[in-house]
C-alpha cells in the first residue's frame, strides 16, 4: 500500500522499496545510501513531475511542502513562489514550505538563470496548486457531504457557504490525500510545465499575489540563524583547498610536500595531472598547507593579449563565427544619401562575478560512484550529470543535494568547486568541504565576456536616423557552458585534461542584449572571437548576470544620445521618435516624470563652467518581456574626472508584480550592482594570469559610491504574465550613467568602465 | 597547540588550537557558529565580522590569542528570536538584503556606530562603512535601515 502520509527519512530508509514502485531510475540499493548521506528532517520523495505529488505535497500539521528545481539566489524567489502557491490553494501564506534544488526530490526545471524562476518557474507550480484545490475539494465535498458548489475554502479550511461551522481542513484531508493524479507534462529544462485538472485563477481575483509579503528568509538571515552553504557539516568531514596553476597553460611538474606535512592535522596533497588540492583535519590546516605546499610548474604559455590590446585583438581577429541579426531595408544606401552620418566605437571589459562568498561545496565521492554534493549553484540537475559523467557512472548514482550560497549571478565558479571537492573526496576516501579563497574566486572563477562596438548612424534633414549599423565583435559569453552538464565543463576536470565538450558561441545583438529602436534600414551583425586558451583558463568565459546586456546597451544607448546631440534633440523625445513599442514608450515615460526630467538636448550649458558640473541621463532596456528605463543623475568633478551618481529613477515594467517590495530591493541592488560594473568593473590580466584577485585588485562600489535618492517606478500589468526581473535592470544603467556624464561635460567616454582617468582623458581630448 | 579559553556570547568555551588561528575558523569550526562567514581572507569585505569588546573587528585575519579574554559578539549573539537587536528589527522592517552573505559587517557595524553616534551624518555612515562591500547592492536600503535603527534606538533610551 502506498503511504497515504509523507515519511520522515529514517521511516523513508526503511520503507524505501513500497515508495520505489514505479521509481526506476534509482536501483533499491542505491538510494537510502544517499538519502542517508543527505540527512534531512523533511519528507523525502522521489521526483515525478507527471505526477501532483511530484510538486506538492498536503501534511497533517497543514505543511504545503512545495518541490521545485528552482533554487534562491538571493532574490526572493522562494517568497514569490510561495505566494503564487498560497494563491492558488487559498491556504495560508505561512504553510507553505519550500524544498529546492534537490536532485534526489525536486523536478528538473533547468535552475535558475535567464530571470524565469518566477516567469516560467511559477507556471507549473501555479497549475499544480490549482489541481491540488481541486483535489482537495473533492475529497472535502466527500467528507462534508455537500456539492463541491456548495464549498467555500479561506485560509486553508474548507467550509459550507451555509455554515462555516461545519469544516475539514487541508491538513484533515492530508491522510486521505495522496495526490498521486497524473499530469499533462510539456517542455522541459526552464520551459517544464505540467498541467492537471485544476484551472489557475483569473489575475482578477489574486489577494496574495501582488501583495508585499516579507521575504521568508530575511529575518533567520539577520538573526544569523540561517543555513548556508558554508555551514554544512557532515560525519568524518575533511577540509580541502585548490592549489591553482602558474598561469594559463602551466603543467605541474613536481610538489615539495616537506613544509606541509609540518602543519599539525596536514592529510594529503593530491595531484591529478594539473589538478592539485590538499586535504586537512582542519580547515585552518587546509588553508596553511595550500600556502606551504611547494609546487613547480612549467612556464605559462603566455595565451592572453597585452590587456591594452584586448580590443584591438577583438577588433582584428578573424571571427571563429558570425551572425547577421536585424537586416531590415538598404542601410548601406541609406547611409550614403544621409543627411549626417555618425560612427562610434565602444568597448567593454572582462568582469568577474566575485560573488561575496566565493564558492564552498561538500562532496561525498564513493569509490563506487555514490556521491552526494551539497553545492549552491544555480542549476543542480545539470551538475547532476556533469559530475556522473566525470565519474563514470549512471545518473542516479549521484545526487546534489542544494544549499544557498551567496548570490551567484550567473555561473561564477560554485560549479568548478564541486569539481575540486569531488576529486578531493575520491582521493581521500572522506567527505570533504572545499572553501574557495578570494582569489580562487575573483581570479579563477568563469568571467563575464568583453565586447567591442562598432556602430554608425545615418541621419536625415529632419533630425530621424535612416540608417544604422552594428557591429559587434566578442568573446562568446559561454566559452564555457552555464549549464555544468558535461564533465569537462568543470575546471578541476579541465585541469585532468578532459576537454570541454560544450563551448557554445553567444553574440551580443541589437535588438536582442538592447532595446529595439525601429529605425527603417538596420543591418547588424555580431562576431564571435575564438577563446584564447580552450583549456583551464582564468580568462574562460561564462554567463554573468544578463549576458551581453549592460555591454550592448551600453553601446546602443550611448550612441543613441550621440545621435541625438548631433541633432539638437532632447534625448527621450529622439527615442520616442523612433520606438513602435507601447511598454518601452511607457517606461521612458514613467522614469522621466518621476525624475522631473528636463527636456532639452544635451550636452548641458554648464553657465559658471565650475569644477564640479551636474547632468542627467536616460538608458533604455528591454529583456524578454520586461522594459526598464533608467535616468541617472551625476556629479562629476571635472579636474579629477570623479563622478557620482546622486540619483537614480528607474521605471519597470515586467508585466503582473508578484510582490511589490521585493521587486523594489531586488531593483535597487541590481542598479547598485550595475553601477559597479559601469563604474568600476573590469577583470585585470597579464600575458598568462588574471591579476585582479581581490577587493583591492578587483575593486566595487562601496558605501561612498551610493546614490543619495533611488526612486523606482513599477508599472504593474496584472493582465500580462511576468517577465523577469533579476536581470533586465541590469541593462540599461551603464549608458544612462556615461549620457549623464555627456551631459554635465560634454565629453563621451566610450569604454567601460567609466573610470577617473577615463573621463579626464576624456575631458582633455574635448579641451 | 595550546589550551586558551573564549566568551563568545556570553558563553565561555575552553578551546585547544594553534594561537594563530583566526579567530573566523575557531568560531566556525571548533565551535559551531554559522556567524561570521569567510567572504575573503584578506579584511577587505567584511563578512566575517564580529564585535571584541563592542570593537566590530575583522575575525579573519585576527589570532584567536588576540581574542583571549576579551568579549566576542556574533551576530548571533546580538539578539534573540524574541528579543531582536533594534539594530536586527530595523534590518528586517526594510527587507534590506539580496543574499545576505555579507549582513555580519553590516548589522555589527551599525550596531557598533550608533552606540558611539547615536545620529550619525550621511558622511558619517559613509565612512564607517567604507571597508565593507555587499556584492547585490543592497546599499540603499541598508541605508535606510540605519536611519530606522537611529530612530528605535533614540526612542528608547
Amino acid at each position: 500500500m502506498a503511504p497515504k502520509t509523507p515519511l520522515s527519512r529514517r521511516e523513508f530508509v526503511k520503507d524505501a522499496g513500497g515508495l520505489l514502485i514505479g521509481f526506476s531510475l534509482v536501483d533499491q540499493a542505491t538510494l537510502p545510501r544517499l538519502l542517508a548521506a543527505a540527512p534531512a528532517d523533511e519528507a523525502l520523495q522521489v521526483p515525478a513531475p507527471g505526477r501532483l505529488d511530484g510538486w506538492l505535497r498536503i501534511e497533517q500539521d497543514e505543511t504545503i511542502r512545495v518541490f521545485t528545481g528552482k533554487a534562491e539566489i538571493g532574490m526572493g524567489v522562494q517568497t514569490a513562489l510561495s505566494q503564487i502557491v498560497a494563491e492558488e490553494l487559498d491556504a495560508p501564506f505561512e504553510h507553505i514550505s519550500f524544498v529546492m534544488g534537490d536532485t534526489a526530490t525536486t523536478p528538473d526545471q533547468g535552475g535558475v538563470g535567464g530571470s524565469t524562476s518566477v516567469a516560467q518557474g511559477g507556471k507549473p507550480l501555479r497549475n499544480a496548486a490549482a489541481t491540488a484545490r481541486l483535489v482537495l475539494m473533492q475529497l472535502a465535498s466527500q467528507r462534508l457531504g455537500a456539492p463541491i458548489d456548495a464549498l467555500q475554502v479561506k485560509g486553508g479550511i474548507v467550509s459550507l457557504k451555509s455554515d462555516a461551522s461545519k469544516s475539514v481542513s487541508y491538513g484533515q484531508l492530508a491522510g486521505s490525500a495522496d495526490l498521486h493524479e497524473e499530469l499533462k507534462m510539456s517542455g522541459n529544462g526552464f520551459g517544464l510545465n505540467v498541467e492537471g485538472a485544476g484551472k489557475p485563477k483569473p489575475p482578477s481575483e489574486y489577494t496574495v499575489v501582488g501583495q508585499s509579503i516579507p521575504r521568508v528568509d530575511m529575518r533567520p538571515k539577520v538573526l544569523g540563524q540561517f543555513t548556508y552553504i558554508g555551514d554544512v557539516r557532515v560525519p568524518e568531514m575533511l577540509h580541502g583547498r585548490v592549489v591553482r596553476p602558474a598561469g594559463v597553460g602551466a603543467t605541474f611538474q613536481s610538489v615539495d610536500e616537506s613544509a606541509a606535512k609540518q602543519i599539525p592535522g596536514f592529510v594529503k596533497t593530491v595531484v591529478k595531472g594539473n589538478f592539485v588540492g590538499v586535504v586537512a583535519t582542519s580547515e585552518w590546516a587546509a588553508v596553511r598547507a595550500a600556502q606551504a605546499v611547494k609546487v613547480s610548474w612549467s612556464a605559462p604559455k603566455g595565451a592572453f593579449p597585452e590587456q591594452q590590446d584586448l580590443y584591438k585583438h577583438l577588433r582584428t581577429a578573424t571571427p571563429k563565427i558570425s551572425k547577421d541579426g536585424i537586416v531590415r531595408g538598404d542601410a548601406a544606401a541609406a547611409m550614403a544619401g544621409a543627411a549626417k552620418k555618425l560612427q562610434a566605437s565602444y568597448d567593454w571589459p572582462f568582469q568577474s562575478h566575485a560573488t561575496m562568498g566565493p564558492g564552498c561545496v561538500v562532496a561525498d565521492a564513493h569509490a563506487d560512484g555514490i556521491t552526494t554534493i551539497w553545492s549552491g549553484g544555480q542549476k543542480p540537475h545539470s551538475l547532476q550529470k556533469g559530475i556522473a559523467e566525470l565519474l563514470h557512472v549512471p545518473l542516479e548514482r549521484v545526487r546534489i543535494v542544494w544549499v544557498e550560497d551567496a548570490g551567484s549571478y550567473g555561473r561564477p565558479g560554485y560549479d568548478d568547486a564541486a569539481g575540486d571537492a569531488v576529486l578531493l573526496s575520491l582521493a581521500v576516501g572522506k567527505p570533504v568541504r572545499v572553501q574557495w579563497m578570494r582569489a580562487d574566486m575573483t581570479g579563477w572563477g568563469a568571467k563575464g565576456n568583453p565586447v567591442s562596438f562598432d556602430l554608425a548612424g545615418g541621419l536625415s534633414a529632419e533630425g530621424n536616423v535612416s540608417a544604422f549599423e552594428f557591429t559587434s565583435r566578442a568573446l562568446s559569453g559561454t566559452e564555457i557552458s552555464p549549464l555544468p552538464a558535461t564533465a569537462g565543463n568543470l575546471l578541476a576536470s579541465q585541469l585532468t585534461g578532459i576537454a570541454n565538450a560544450t563551448p557554445g558561441d553567444e553574440f551580443a545583438q541589437f535588438g536582442e542584449e538592447s532595446a529595439e529602436y525601429q529605425f527603417p534600414n538596420v543591418h547588424a551583425a555580431a562576431h564571435v572571437i575564438a577563446a584564447f586558451d580552450p583549456v583551464a583558463s582564468p580568462l574562460r568565459t561564462s554567463h554573468l548576470r544578463d549576458p551581453n546586456g549592460p555591454a550592448t546597451a551600453f553601446a546602443v544607448e550611448s550612441f543613441m544620445d550621440e545621435m541625438a546631440s548631433s541633432v539638437g534633440a532632447d534625448p527621450i523625445e529622439f527615442r520616442m521618435k523612433h520606438l513602435s513599442d507601447p511598454r518601452a514608450k511607457a517606461v521612458l515615460t514613467a522614469a522621466a516624470e518621476k525624475a522631473g526630467w528636463d527636456r532639452r538636448p544635451s550636452p548641458k550649458t554648464n553657465a559658471n563652467g565650475g569644477e564640479v558640473v551636474t547632468g542627467r541621463g536616460v538608458g533604455l532596456g528591454a529583456r524578454n518581456g520586461t522594459y526598464v528605463a533608467t535616468i541617472a543623475e551625476v556629479e562629476v568633478n571635472r579636474k579629477t574626472g570623479a563622478v557620482r551618481v546622486k540619483r537614480f529613477v528607474c521605471a519597470h515594467d515586467c508585466g503582473i508584480v508578484v510582490n511589490p517590495d521585493g521587486l523594489r530591493g531586488t531593483i535597487a541592488a541590481n542598479l547598485m550592482h550595475s553601477m559597479s560594473r559601469a563604474m568600476k568593473e573590469e577583470v585585470k590580466f597579464d600575458r598568462s594570469q588574471v591579476t585582479s584577485v581581490d577587493w583591492v585588485s578587483y575593486p566595487v562600489a562601496r558605501a561612498s559610491d551610493v546614490p543619495d535618492q533611488v526612486d523606482i517606478v513599477l508599472i504593474n500589468h496584472p493582465e500580462l504574465p511576468p517577465g523577469g526581473a533579476g536581470e533586465p535592470s541590469s541593462r540599461p544603467t551603464a549608458g544612462a550613467i556615461a549620457n549623464a556624464i555627456f551631459d554635465a561635460t560634454g565629453a563621451r567616454v566610450r569604454q567601460a568602465p567609466l573610470t577617473p582617468a577615463r573621463i579626464k582623458a576624456a575631458l582633455t581630448s574635448k579641451a | 597547540m595550546s589550551r586558551a579559553s573564549l566568551k563568545v556570547n556570553g558563553q565561555v568555551h575552553a578551546i585547544d588550537v594553534d594561537p594563530e588561528t583566526p579567530l573566523l575558523y575557531v568560531l566556525r569550526d571548533d565551535l559551531g557558529q554559522h556567524n561570521p562567514r569567510f567572504g575573503c581572507g584578506l579584511g577587505q569585505c567584511g563578512a566575517c565580522t564580529v564585535l571584541v569588546d563592542n570593537r566590530p573587528v575583522r575575525s579573519c585575519l585576527l589570532p584567536v590569542s588576540r581574542a583571549a579574554g576579551k568579549e566576542i559578539v556574533t551576530l548571533e549573539g546580538l539578539g534573540t528570536g524574541d528579543r531582536p537587536h533594534p539594530v536586527q528589527t530595523a534590518f528586517i522592517d526594510e527587507q534590506v538584503f539580496q543574499c545576505g552573505y555579507c549582513l555580519n559587517g553590516w548589522v555589527l557595524t551599525t550596531k557598533a556606530l550608533l552606540e558611539k553616534n547615536p545620529n550619525p551624518s550621511d558622511a558619517e555612515t559613509r565612512k564607517a562603512f567604507e571597508s565593507l562591500v555587499c556584492r547585490c547592492g543592497s546599499h540603499v536600503r541598508i541605508f535606510s535601515a540605519v536611519r530606522r535603527a537611529s530612530d528605535a534606538m533614540k526612542r528608547s533610551a
